[in-house]
């Protein structure tokens, strides 16, 4: 079945499936540019502006950061869900790819998520890891999930088999990204600082600012690696398919 | 330098090395797919032949 793609796609053959350019309104160099500025700033934000924290001192700083690449983590396992189901019910042939690439950057904002942790956890509790602690746990379950994702990936063949097991898997994950996010609130004893209440954040001022600006430059840095993971990515797809056309 | 500031130091200096070290292999890689299309272009696409004789053509 043949079918007219939209914006600057070309025409494809669905029952291939194969993954095509997509056009985006928000081109890769300025991205680039958008994630180096607001970095650099956060940085500047983060050592020269905002106030040491009266309670756990400098070491707080790590909290800008550490914050940030969690719900950005999430941000990106929700993307490669939300891409999977768009796989399952519209049969979007960006979608398999675009899903795997999200689960990707979760999985390396993920990792980042566990060591900023466990540098802070060092500081502030005086040991790397605390199995004891829900919230950690439930993050490390969460990340052992995806990343048991590419397993399943790389051992089956490519193919529409492939995409429809690899989709079901990352819609199943989603479930734990809410049980993370709520384990610290839910957990009857805890440790791990709450910074997000039930009544608003648990901070303002310059804090607040610094901590705004360092979210907004992981979710566009996670962007920007995203597109440019992307474009590899369909890259190589057009490159095997026009190998296999020439062969 | 205190005990916290280093750990600190550390923490950020590793989500830089992580953030290099995947635009790295990203780059690796768009250079291979580079290298990859080069010479797939040079087997399919047919080379101009210098000995051929080209044929005359009427000028002004």
């Amino acid at each position: 079945m043949w079918r007219l793609s939209r914006g600057r796609e070309p025409l494809q053959n669905c029952d291939n499936c194969a993954p095509v350019e997509r056009s985006y309104r928000i081109p890769l160099p300025a991205l680039a540019v958008a994630s180096l500025v607001l970095v650099t700033t956060a940085l500047a934000l983060v050592f020269f502006v905002a106030p040491t924290d009266a309670d756990q001192g400098f070491s707080q700083r790590i909290f800008y950061f550490h914050v940030s690449i969690a719900f950005t983590a999430y941000l990106c396992f929700g993307l490669g869900a939300w891409k999977a189901l768009l796989h399952l019910w519209k049969r979007d042939p960006n979608a398999d790819l675009e899903s795997y690439v999200g689960i990707h950057q979760g999985v390396i904002f993920g990792s980042l998520v566990l060591l900023t942790g466990s540098i802070w956890a060092r500081i502030s509790w005086g040991h790397w890891w605390l199995w004891s602690e829900n919230q950690l746990v439930l993050f490390l379950v969460l990340f052992l999930f995806y990343a048991a994702y590419f397993m399943l990936r790389f051992s089956v063949d490519a193919g529409p088999q492939r995409a429809n097991l690899c989709a079901v898997y990352a819609l199943f994950g989603v479930v734990l990204i809410p049980v993370s996010f709520l384990a610290i609130r839910l957990a009857q004893r805890f440790i791990h600082p709450i910074v997000f209440t039930r009544h608003g954040a648990a901070f303002g001022g310059w804090i607040m600012v610094t901590y705004l600006v360092s979210q907004a430059a992981m979710i566009v840095l996670a962007y920007t690696l995203y597109r440019v993971e992307l474009s590899g990515k369909r890259l190589d797809a057009r490159l095997r398919e026009l190998r296999r056309a020439f062969a | 330098m205190t005990t916290a500031e280093k750990y600190v130091t550390a923490a950020y200096c590793v989500v830089f090395a992580l953030v290099l070290l995947y635009v790295v292999i990203i780059a690796l890689k768009l250079q291979r797919l580079e290298r990859e299309v080069d010479a797939f272009a040079t087997r399919t696409v047919p080379q101009p032949d210098e000995d051929e004789e080209r044929e005359p053509a009427q000028v002004g």
